[in-house]
């Protein structure tokens, strides 16, 4: 059992951080089951719960999104995938600070502990929302939480620790332990967004872990940092939130967009097109990032001049994206289409991903934004941009990856049944609710019923639908889940590369053994990673280890090191 | 993997920095952005409220000058003790280190002094926003320098038995960023009354 508890090995701890990531993933859907309910038949007991009070309710939203964000799509997506692909793309044996990587999984396992115990606490779960604003968040008088409340400040700021030094480790890796050959820019996409990932994270958390800190004084000691009383200033925990909260979209999408620029190569048996216009436009999107925060804020009272600087920054970001978009598009173009599981995952990444782009283009806009706010609409946008980077991602990077990690393939019928049925409700969930923000529908009410105006037969029918395809949607990752455990024991056994794919991880054993390659075998690069179909070969790939041919032209690899 | 086996991707450089000093590197990044942040909050907070240049009056900036000098001695230790490693004369490496060690435990004493006065005169955290950023940003310092001090005693321990010189490097790296910080923080905390 230690063998798995304390190991140092990446894969160990890319399983550690999968599975931890898919429990906590299970937790924040029940809780979206558990509020849909109160909200589509409110005041109804709810199965498996009961009913649902007023401060539960504000618990379960909160926690909810605190969940989905920083226990599943970042250590799913960062850490999960990071510690899978990293080292086995770049052709080494582990990370180059194994132990820094255990000790992040350490920390960010005692982080969900800390969360969960918030709600066995006496007040129970904090429920001022997962942006946490003050004065809310920072006096046990509003929030009625006083240790619920700093428990969640503190099992955030435990995670922060976990993906800083997880991305410390994940850059330097990348940076030094290539394999001989494997340049910078030969490196798969993955790898590449997952560092840019990595290092926005590092650049912009810290001011929001500087302004944690004082709200757990807030909290606690009995500081006014944001509390104007006492010459505080509620407005800086938003800046400090947001500077951090912005990025931390592009933090958990860039590795879902890698995955999916891996995946969608292999199966249209296509060169990227674009390779380095991606990677510069992923970079200027990281940056860009850092400058739209306060498009958070056009109703916090912000001086409309500085509300048009962020107008333009926001639409800016949509530019370097929207390439992207065409170079999936140009990926695709004259290929030969594999509608595999895991393609499919990926193609309907960009799909839903488009929808939520072009929603947030309406809320950048400072003067519609002003309507839309804390409505449904920004609801609607927020789960059309996170679902396909969290959900749609994992199982596009699940799919793709499980043969190399368990040796044998996935059921594909079972694959595409799951796909079908959760794209399908995915869709039918959040779609309906563009349309009750449209109407004015005001985000976080527990009972429209309070609201006569808002609780019209109408809008209560699109409360009910939303909420019977989420539950058919919960339903039907039963069948992923038991489609995992089967095609672990009982799959077809996939061999080093079923996919005929060309990156590095292929070229091992599946799943790779101790040490990943054996000694003496560690692979050379030659090449770029999507060198499909390439002209005068035989087969329509090119393994990136594979010895050049002929007078194809490429630098010698240099010599292993000692 | 076992621990005691280093992997093959540790022995790697292919950027040509060794692994270590670019992990260092990128923690003092990491840490950076944090003193950043609530140096910027605290700034911003400095120009709205002038009465801050009065409760910073209540600072003693003859012992924060003190431990100022002290921060910076402990940092040329820190680059001798480098000096040494790079000599490869651990033992004498390890005697720096330690005078290093010294300069943390004394600016950590000198600060203990300093603030039980200041919270018998009634300045404590919650007295105000200008005594809730002081304690804050030079408690989060100070914590930096204890751990800072840890690190040392751990990289002083092998460089007298020569073993990870290199440590000696990286720990000073990381000692010069604490110093630093305290370069910000004792202007804007104690001198800009």
């Amino acid at each position: 059992m230690s063998k798995y508890l304390l190991s140092t090995d990446h894969k160990i701890i890319c399983f550690q951080y999968m599975l931890t990531g898919m429990a906590m993933g299970l937790i924040g859907a029940f809780m979206a089951y558990v509020f849909r309910m109160q909200l589509a038949w409110p005041g109804s007991d709810v199965p498996f719960w009961g009913q649902v009070s007023p401060a539960e309710y504000n618990a379960l939203v909160t926690n909810h999104g605190t969940i989905m964000i920083f226990w599943v799509a970042m250590p799913v997506l960062i850490a999960a995938f990071g510690n899978l692909c990293i080292p086995l793309m770049l052709g080494a044996d582990d990370m180059v600070f194994p132990r820094i990587n255990r000790l992040s999984f350490q920390v960010f396992f005692l982080s969900a502990v800390v969360l969960i115990a918030s709600f066995l606490v006496e007040g129970g779960g904090f429920g001022g929302a997962w942006t946490a604003y003050p004065p809310l968040s920072a006096k046990a008088h509003y929030n009625l939480t006083p240790l619920g409340s700093t428990l969640w400040v503190i099992a955030v700021g435990l995670e922060f620790v976990a993906f800083l030094l997880g991305g410390i480790n994940f850059v330097t890796t990348a940076m030094n332990a290539r394999a001989p050959g494997l340049r910078m820019f030969d490196m798969p996409m993955v790898v590449w967004m997952i560092v840019i990932a990595s290092i926005l994270f590092m650049a912009s958390v810290g001011p929001l872990i500087a302004g944690a800190v004082m709200l757990v004084f807030d909290q606690t000691v009995g500081t006014g940092f944001y509390d104007p009383a006492t010459g505080g200033d509620p407005v800086l925990w938003q800046h400090l939130f947001w500077f951090f909260g912005h990025p931390e979209v592009y933090v958990v999408l860039l590795p879902a967009v890698g995955i999916s620029l891996d995946i969608i190569p292999t199966f249209s048996r296509k060169k990227l097109f674009g390779y380095k216009t991606i990677l510069y436009t992923a970079i200027a999107t990281g940056v860009l990032s850092f400058f739209v925060w306060a498009h958070h804020q056009f109703v916090s009272g912000i001086d409309p001049r500085m509300a048009n600087i962020f107008t333009v920054t926001t639409v800016l970001i949509s530019v370097p994206l929207a390439e992207m978009t065409f170079a999936v598009i140009a990926s695709l173009y004259g290929g030969k289409i594999q509608l595999t599981t895991p393609m499919l995952w990926a193609l309907s990444f960009w799909a839903e991903f488009i929808i939520g782009g072009i929603t947030g283009i309406f809320l950048g806009a400072s003067g519609a934004d002003i309507y839309f706010h804390d409505n449904y609409f920004v609801l609607a946008h927020f789960h059309y941009t996170f679902y396909p980077i969290a959900i749609i991602g994992t199982f596009a990077g699940f799919t793709y990856w499980f043969p190399k990690m368990f040796g044998r393939m996935m059921n594909e019928a079972l694959g595409k049944i799951h796909f079908w049925v959760s794209i399908t409700c995915y869709n039918a969930i959040f779609f309906p609710l563009f349309f009750l923000g449209l109407a004015g529908q005001h985000r976080r009410i527990y009972s429209y019923e309070h609201f006569p105006e808002l609780a019209l037969p109408e809008y209560q029918a699109i409360r009910e639908f939303a909420t019977t395809a989420l539950i058919i949607m919960l339903l039907a990752q039963g069948v992923f889940f038991f489609n995992w455990v089967w095609s672990m024991f009982k799959g077809k056994p996939a061999g080093k590369n079923p996919w005929k794919a060309n990156t590095l991880e292929w070229t091992t054993e599946s799943p790779p053994g101790h040490g990943n390659w054996r000694h003496g075998e560690f692979p050379n690069c030659y090449r770029g990673p999507y060198e499909y179909s390439p002209e005068g070969r035989e087969d329509d790939y090119w393994p990136q280890n594979e010895p050049p041919e002929g007078h194809e032209e490429r630098v010698k690899p240099a010599a292993a090191p000692a | 993997m076992s621990a005691a086996v280093r992997p093959m991707a540790n022995l790697r450089s292919a950027s040509g920095i060794p692994t270590g000093r670019l992990g260092v590197w990128w923690v003092i990044a990491s840490e950076i952005v944090i003193f950043g942040g609530l140096l910027a909050s605290y700034i911003m907070h400095r120009l709205g409220h002038p009465e801050f240049g009065d409760y910073a009056a209540h600072t003693n900036t003859w012992l924060g000058g003190f431990n100022t000098f002290v921060l910076l001695t402990s940092s040329l230790s820190a680059v001798l003790a480098h000096h040494e490693a790079q000599r490869k004369n651990g033992q004498k490496a390890f005697v720096y280190l330690w005078y290093t060690i010294g300069g943390g435990a004394t600016f950590i004493v000198v600060k203990a002094f300093e603030w039980t006065a200041e919270i018998q005169a009634g300045y404590t955290i919650t007295a105000n926003a200008f005594w809730g950023f002081y304690y804050t940003a030079a408690g989060l310092h100070a914590l930096h320098v204890i751990a800072g001090m840890v690190c040392l005693a751990f990289v002083s321990f092998d460089a007298r038995k020569n073993e990870e010189l290199h440590r000696v490097e990286l720990i000073g790296n990381y000692w010069h960023f604490v110093d630093i910080v305290w370069i910000f923080l004792f202007p804007l905390l104690y001198i800009a009354k």
